[in-house]
């Protein structure tokens, strides 16, 4: 169903040029990936603390506070950059099965960050139960770690 | 003195002949590589940009230091060990991938800046780990480690493609910077 349009992608001008170029698609992973460093710090310092390692003398919403403005900027970065490398190989993405399971992840990871764990993260932790801020912890790290593998398997996949 | 003969020598042991056609070990060994990166590269970003004076401004530039390095540590270990395996491998196209060995130099620095930040200003992070903005070696040593593991991101990432491998037309500076040997293998 969604295939004609995958591979649409591929013949717009930014799919068509990435494609062809020799070195386009390096150097957007390139991005793709100082990203990643970035957006794992910024998701770990925080899921670590929820877990109660790390930062443990500052408040959970402290390290959350100063944690976000890098997760939104890296994770506006990998969403650009990953829209480009996606649309130089789209078909290729359509029959692979970690794209799917990354995408999954990553739309569930989204809306899990921005809402339920925005909302634990920087509320007052003497409010909340130990538990649940482990367990959205735990939920975090486990979508965003589907994102990554899923990511780095689309590499290995045909 | 070339290592060419030792990584020849590895190359043809049983171990980096199995990890090298496995069907599973090798990608499970690169993606615990790649991911680490969240981990261990993440945490040194983190506390560069404290000594940057950028994140954690009200925090002591020594807590950040003393929370973040276990993890840095622990990130490290893996990433060496992991690291390491592909190496074992890949060993002599790797060898000779001009992007390994950029990586390998970079690392020595990075090494280096960290070396120099520890025996040097930190030793005084009692009078200036309070404040917001760290002295200027403090910042100097932040904006080298950002640069410098940056580079190592991007060149490990670059090793894979082959636009400067031996076994293809090169020119003479490229032969050089590669160690690449005109005996057929």
């Amino acid at each position: 169903m969604l295939l004609p349009y995958f591979q649409w992608f591929e013949t717009t001008t930014i799919g068509e040029w990435i494609k062809n170029s020799s070195w386009a698609f390096a150097v957007i992973e390139s991005v793709h990936l100082l990203a990643l460093s970035v957006i794992g710090g910024a998701v770990l310092l925080v899921d670590l603390r929820l877990l109660g390692f790390g930062m443990k003398r500052q408040s959970v919403s402290d390290v959350a506070r100063e944690a976000w403005p890098w997760l939104v900027v890296s994770l506006i970065v990998m969403l650009v950059t990953g829209f480009a490398l996606f649309v130089s190989e789209a078909t290729k993405c359509y029959y692979s099965t970690p794209f799917w399971v990354k995408m999954t992840s990553l739309a569930l990871a989204m809306v899990f960050t921005f809402t339920v764990r925005r909302k634990v993260s920087l509320a007052d932790e003497h409010d909340m139960r130990p538990a649940v801020l482990k367990l959205v912890a735990l939920v975090s790290l486990t979508l965003w770690f589907g994102v990554g593998a899923g990511g780095r398997w689309i590499g290995f996949s045909g | 003195m070339s290592l060419l003969p030792f990584c020849e020598w590895l190359a043809s042991t049983s171990g980096s002949i199995a990890l090298h056609e496995s069907l599973y070990m090798y990608p499970l060994v690169e993606s615990v590589h790649v991911l680490t990166l969240c981990l261990f590269v993440g945490m040194s970003v983190i506390l560069d940009l404290r000594l940057l004076g950028i994140v954690f401004r009200r925090v002591p530039a020594s807590e950040v230091i003393d929370r973040i390095i276990p993890w840095m540590v622990g990130g490290f270990v893996v990433m060496v060990i992991s690291g390491m395996l592909l190496f074992y491998a890949i060993p002599i196209r790797s060898y000779q991938n001009i992007f390994f060995r950029l990586k390998l130099i970079a690392l020595v620095l990075a090494g280096l800046n960290a070396w120099t930040f520890h025996s040097g200003i930190h030793r005084k992070v009692g009078e200036w780990g309070a404040a917001a903005v760290p002295p200027k070696r403090a910042r100097v040593a932040g904006a080298a480690s950002l640069a410098l593991w940056a580079v190592i991101v991007v060149c490990g990432r670059m090793i894979a493609y082959n636009w400067f491998d031996c076994d293809m037309p090169q020119r003479p500076l490229v032969k050089w910077a590669a160690g690449c040997v005109e005996k057929p293998r």
